[in-house]
C-alpha cells in the first residue's frame, strides 16, 4: 500500500489555498474497484488474524477480535456487497473503523482486499458527487468520484456498517 | 485573603442530601401524636447541619428556608406544639423543596423558587398562627435556650445591647470559615459595631497572611426577643476555633425608657420585664430563672451543636461516589502489599540468568501466590461495590404515602430483604423502573378501600417489595394485593391495537405478558401518575439492558407480582470452559446443576423429534449446541459428547457440548457495545491466550431452541414438558 503518494492527484494542485475544504480519503481495493472511507473514521489497520464466531450471524459477520481488550466485530465487505468471495491471504487486511450509529460510536473491523491510496479531495468535489441510479448496493454509496481517470466509490460506512 | 469555597460545594451538597434523606426516611417514622423526641433531634440536627453548611457556603435562600423550618421543629422539640400531620407533610414537601435547590446550586441555577416562598408562607402562617399556651412558651423558650421564636409583639420595644468578644485561634481560616461572614450573619440579628483589637498583630515581617491575628469586640443591638442562642448560633462553625464571650450589656425598655447599665453581667437579676402584662409571681419565676444562663454568658460559651460527627451512613443512590468503610479500603491496601511483595519476588527470579529446579519451583509458587493476590483483590474490589438494597428500597415508603394519599387509597408497604446485595451500578438503573412499577400497583393494582370492602378485603391494600438472591441473580420482587390484571381487558386492547389479532389463542400470562408492549395502557383516564402507555415498554426495556427479565403473574381480586431478575454484578463471572468443535464458548457456573456423560438407553424421542433424557425422577430435554449455533464441525453422537445441564428460569435442559475445559471467572465485555445483542449469547470475554469466547445465556438460548423447533416442525416447545411426554 502506498500511503500519501498525492502529488500525482489533479484534485489538491493549490493544497495551501484550499487547505481547510480538503477532506481526505482512505481507498482500498475490492474486486477490482476502489472504494473511498473517510480517514477520520479510520482507527488503524491490521492484517487478518483468526477470529471468533459468532452464531446465527449474517455470513458477512465474520466474527470477533480483541482489540486491546475490546471485542470488535469484524465485517467482510466483500460479502456484506454480495461480492464473490476470496480467501484470505496476507494482503487481506482488515480495517478498524470507528463510527456512530444510532447514537453509539461503535468499532468495527472490515476486510477488504488490499488498501491502495490516500487522497486529498475537495470538499465541494465530496458533497457534489453524483448520486447514482439503480444499481445493486446503492444504498451503501455516497457517492462517485474521478481521481485521476479512476473512479473511487465513496462508501456511507455508517449504512455499511448499520447491521 | 479569601479562601475558594466552591472546591467544598460538593462535599456540602452531598451530605446536604444525605441529611435530607435521612430528614425524609425520619419524618415517615413520625405519628402525629405521639413523638418521639430523639426522632425530631435526628430530623433538628440535619436540617440545622444544612442551615449552617448552607450559611457559611453563602447559599441564603437554603439557609433562610431551612431557617424557618427549624424553628417549627424546635417548637415540636420542646413540646411548645404539637405533632400534627400537616407539619409531617409541609416538612417532607421541604424537604424536596430543599432538594430542588441543592440541585439547582448544581447546575449553577438560581435558588429561589416559588415553592420555597410559598412552603416559607405556609410554615410562617403556622408560626403565627394559633399560639401553643402562653406560659409555656415563655417557660420553655427561655429556660430550654431555643434557638429562636417569633417575636411577639408583647416584648417588640425591647432592645437589648450584647457585647460578643470574638477572639479566634490563629488557625481560623485554615478550617475554612471567615469572620466577615459571621459580622454579616450577625447583622440579620441585629444592628452591629464592630471593632477590630490589633494588639497581637505582628510586624509585617513575622506576620503570616493565613494566621488570624486579629479579634474583634462586637456591640450588637437586638431588638425584641431574641435569646442568647440565636448569637451562639451565628458562631457555631466556629466555636472550636475561636474564644467567643458573649454577655448581655443592657436592655432599653421602649423608646424612651432610660438604659439600665449593667456592671457585671453575672451579677444581673432581672434582665427582662415585660412591659405590658402586670407582674405576676409566675411572670416573675420565669424571669429569675432565665438569668442562670445569662449569668453563665460571661465564661466561654459552649453551645450544643448539631451532632456534626453523626452523619446518617446513606448515600443518595444517583451520586456518582459511594461511602466505603475504611476496613475494606484498609483489607485493600493490605492486599496490594502482598501484591507488591509477590511481583518483586517473580521479578527477582526473572532477573536470573538460568532457571533450574529450585527457581522453577519458587517460580511456581510465586506464581501460586499471585494468583491468590489477584483473586483477594478482586473480591475485595466487588465488594465495595456491592451495596444493600435498602438504598433503593429507601425511596418508596415516601413514594407510596404521597401516591396513596393522592389516590384516597390506604396502603401498607411491605419491605423484605433489604439487606440483600448487589452491584452499584445495577441498583442505580434499577431503581427508575422499580418506581414505575410500584405506581403502576398503587394506580391501577389496588383498588379503593370502598371497593375493597366490596371485594371483601380488608380496607388496606398492600404492596410488597421482596429482594433475594437466586442463583447469580437478585430478584426483586413487587407483590400488591389488588385487583389482579383484567385479562379479558388487555385482550381486547391488545385487539384494537393491532397487536394480536382476534383469532389468536392466547393464554393468560401470554396476554398478561402484553402490557409490556409499546404504547399499551388500559387505564380509563390518563392520570398523572400513570397511564399514558408509555412506561411498561420502557420499564422491559430499561431492565433487559442491565440483562435481566422482568415478568408478571396475576390473579383476579388476588393481586399481580410483578419479578424482576437481574444478574448481581455487570462485571464478572464463574464460567465454565466448554467447546463446541473448534468454538470455545463459556457457560455460567451458576446456571449448571451437573454435567455428564449420556447414556443413550435413556434417551426417548418423544413427538416431533425433541429428545429428552430421563435423569433420575425428571426428564431433561436435549438441546444440541452445534445445531443451535449452526457449527458444522462438531460431533454429533449423543454417546460421544458431554451433557451439561443447566437451569434458568426453574426449567432445565441438557446442553450437548464435545468437551469440558477449565472453570475459572471470566470479566465480562459486551457484544453489544460494538456490535448487537446475539440470540443465545449474553456477552464476551477474552481468554488467557487472547482470543475471543462468547458467554452463554441459557434463557435466551432456550428461547432459540424454542423458535428453531417452531420453526422446523410447529412444535411448541414452551408447553411443560409434561404434556409433551
Amino acid at each position: 500500500m502506498s500511503l500519501g503518494n498525492a502529488p500525482n492527484l489533479d484534485l489538491i494542485d493549490n493544497v495551501e489555498d484550499a487547505d481547510a475544504e480538503l477532506v481526505q480519503y482512505l481507498t482500498f481495493m475490492m474486486a477490482e474497484e476502489e472504494y473511498g472511507i473517510e480517514i477520520l473514521s479510520v482507527q488503524e489497520i491490521r492484517g487478518w488474524e483468526p477470529m471468533t464466531q459468532i452464531p446465527n450471524t449474517p455470513e458477512y459477520v465474520k466474527g470477533v477480535i480483541n482489540l486491546r481488550g475490546t471485542v470488535v466485530p469484524v465485517i467482510d465487505l466483500r460479502l456484506r456487497f454480495q461480492l464473490p468471495k476470496i480467501d484470505y491471504s496476507d494482503i487481506t487486511v482488515v480495517v478498524i473503523v470507528k463510527v456512530r450509529i444510532a447514537g453509539s460510536e461503535k468499532i468495527m473491523g472490515i476486510v477488504v482486499d488490499a488498501v491502495s491510496d490516500v487522497y486529498s479531495l475537495e470538499q465541494q468535489a465530496v458533497s457534489g458527487a453524483p448520486h447514482i441510479g439503480d444499481v445493486e448496493n446503492k444504498e451503501f454509496i455516497e457517492g462517485l468520484i474521478n481521481v485521476n481517470d479512476k473512479m473511487v466509490v465513496l462508501l456511507d460506512l455508517k449504512k455499511v456498517l448499520d447491521i | 485573603m479569601s479562601i475558594d469555597l466552591s472546591q467544598f460545594y460538593e462535599v456540602f451538597i452531598e451530605e446536604s442530601f444525605e441529611g435530607l434523606d435521612a430528614m425524609e426516611a425520619e419524618l415517615l417514622n413520625l405519628e402525629p401524636g405521639d413523638v418521639d423526641s430523639e426522632i425530631i433531634n435526628t430530623i433538628f440536627r440535619a436540617a440545622h447541619s444544612i442551615k449552617g453548611g448552607s450559611g457559611t457556603f453563602g447559599f441564603m435562600a437554603i439557609a433562610d428556608f431551612t431557617h424557618v423550618l427549624e424553628t417549627l421543629l424546635d417548637q415540636i422539640r420542646n413540646g411548645q406544639r404539637e405533632l400534627e400531620s400537616q407539619h409531617v407533610d409541609l416538612l417532607l414537601k421541604s424537604v424536596d423543596c430543599l432538594r430542588a435547590m441543592l440541585v439547582a446550586i448544581q447546575n449553577d441555577e438560581p435558588q429561589e423558587s416559588e415553592l420555597a416562598v410559598e412552603l416559607k408562607t405556609q410554615f410562617q402562617a403556622i408560626l403565627d398562627g394559633e399560639q401553643p399556651t402562653s406560659p409555656r412558651i415563655e417557660e420553655s423558650t427561655e429556660i430550654n435556650d431555643s434557638s429562636d421564636t417569633q417575636s411577639s409583639s408583647e416584648s417588640q420595644s425591647v432592645i437589648t445591647i450584647w457585647q460578643i468578644l470574638f477572639s479566634p485561634e490563629p488557625h481560623l481560616f485554615k478550617t475554612g470559615n471567615e469572620p466577615l461572614f459571621l459580622f454579616e450573619d450577625l447583622e440579620d440579628v441585629g444592628d452591629i459595631t464592630v471593632r477590630a483589637n490589633l494588639e497581637k498583630l505582628p510586624d509585617l515581617t513575622h506576620l503570616s497572611p493565613e494566621d488570624s491575628f486579629i479579634q474583634w469586640t462586637i456591640t450588637l443591638e437586638t431588638e425584641g426577643d431574641v435569646s442568647e442562642d440565636k448569637i451562639k448560633e451565628v458562631f457555631e462553625w466556629v466555636e472550636d476555633d475561636a474564644i467567643i464571650e458573649i454577655s448581655k450589656k443592657a436592655q432599653i425598655e421602649g423608646l424612651g425608657d432610660g438604659i439600665e447599665e449593667e456592671a457585671e453581667p453575672s451579677t444581673q437579676q432581672q434582665t427582662q420585664l415585660p412591659t405590658e402584662s402586670p407582674v405576676e409571681p409566675e411572670t416573675l419565676d420565669t424571669a429569675i430563672i432565665k438569668d442562670k444562663p445569662a449569668g453563665e454568658a460571661v465564661k466561654t460559651t459552649q453551645v450544643k451543636s448539631a451532632d456534626k460527627a453523626e452523619k446518617p451512613a446513606s448515600t443518595k443512590s444517583e451520586s456518582g461516589s459511594i461511602r466505603v468503610g475504611t476496613d475494606k479500603v484498609d483489607s485493600l491496601i493490605n492486599m496490594v502489599g502482598e501484591l507488591v511483595i509477590t511481583q518483586a519476588m517473580l521479578n527477582e527470579l526473572g532477573e536470573s540468568d538460568e532457571l533450574d529446579a529450585n527457581k522453577l519451583a519458587a517460580l511456581r509458587e510465586g506464581l501460586a501466590q499471585l494468583s491468590h493476590n489477584t483473586r483477594d483483590l478482586q473480591e475485595s474490589v466487588m465488594r465495595i461495590r456491592m451495596m444493600p438494597i435498602s438504598f433503593v428500597f429507601s425511596r418508596f415508603p415516601r413514594l407510596v404515602r404521597d401516591i396513596s394519599q393522592k389516590l384516597d387509597k390506604q396502603v401498607e408497604l411491605k419491605l423484605l430483604g433489604e439487606q440483600t446485595e448487589l452491584d452499584k451500578t445495577v441498583m442505580e438503573k434499577i431503581s427508575d423502573p422499580m418506581v414505575h412499577l410500584v405506581r403502576n400497583s398503587l394506580d391501577h393494582g389496588l383498588e379503593t378501600p370502598d371497593e375493597r370492602a366490596a371485594a371483601g378485603k380488608g380496607k388496606t391494600g398492600t404492596v410488597t417489595l421482596n429482594a433475594y438472591h437466586q442463583g447469580g441473580n437478585i430478584v426483586i420482587e413487587i407483590i400488591d394485593d389488588g385487583r389482579g390484571l383484567n385479562t379479558e381487558k388487555i385482550k381486547q386492547k391488545a385487539i384494537a391495537n393491532g397487536l394480536i389479532a382476534e383469532t389468536d389463542d392466547l393464554s393468560d400470562d401470554e396476554i398478561n405478558e402484553l402490557i409490556f408492549q409499546p404504547g399499551f395502557s388500559t387505564a380509563d383516564a390518563v392520570s398523572d401518575l400513570s397511564g399514558r402507555g408509555v412506561g411498561m415498554d420502557v420499564v422491559k426495556r430499561n431492565i433487559n439492558a442491565l440483562n435481566g427479565t422482568v415478568e408478571v403473574t396475576s390473579v383476579p381480586n388476588v393481586g399481580s407480582t410483578f419479578t424482576i431478575r437481574l444478574p448481581l454484578t455487570l462485571a464478572i463471572l464463574d464460567g465454565q470452559l466448554i467447546t463446541v468443535g473448534k468454538n470455545v464458548y463459556i457457560i455460567p457456573l451458576v446456571s449448571i446443576v451437573e454435567s455428564l456423560q449420556i447414556d443413550t438407553r435413556k434417551v426417548n424421542t418423544v413427538g416431533g423429534g425433541l429428545e429428552v433424557l430421563r435423569l433420575r425422577d425428571e426428564y431433561i430435554p436435549i438441546m444440541r449446541l452445534y445445531d443451535l449455533f449452526n457449527h458444522h464441525d462438531a460431533q454429533t453422537e449423543l454417546e460421544n459428547g458431554l451433557l451439561v445441564v443447566v437451569e434458568s428460569d426453574n426449567e432445565k435442559v441438557g446442553l450437548l457440548v464435545d468437551e469440558l475445559l477449565a472453570q475459572q471467572q471470566f470479566v465480562i465485555k459486551s457484544l453489544e457495545a460494538n456490535y448487537k445483542k446475539v440470540d443465545g449469547i449474553s456477552g464476551a470475554t477474552i481468554l488467557g491466550d487472547g482470543s475471543v469466547s462468547l458467554i452463554v445465556d441459557i434463557s435466551g438460548l432456550i428461547k432459540l431452541a424454542g423458535l428453531k423447533k417452531a420453526g422446523k416442525q410447529g412444535l411448541d416447545f414452551d408447553k411443560p414438558l409434561s404434556e409433551a411426554v
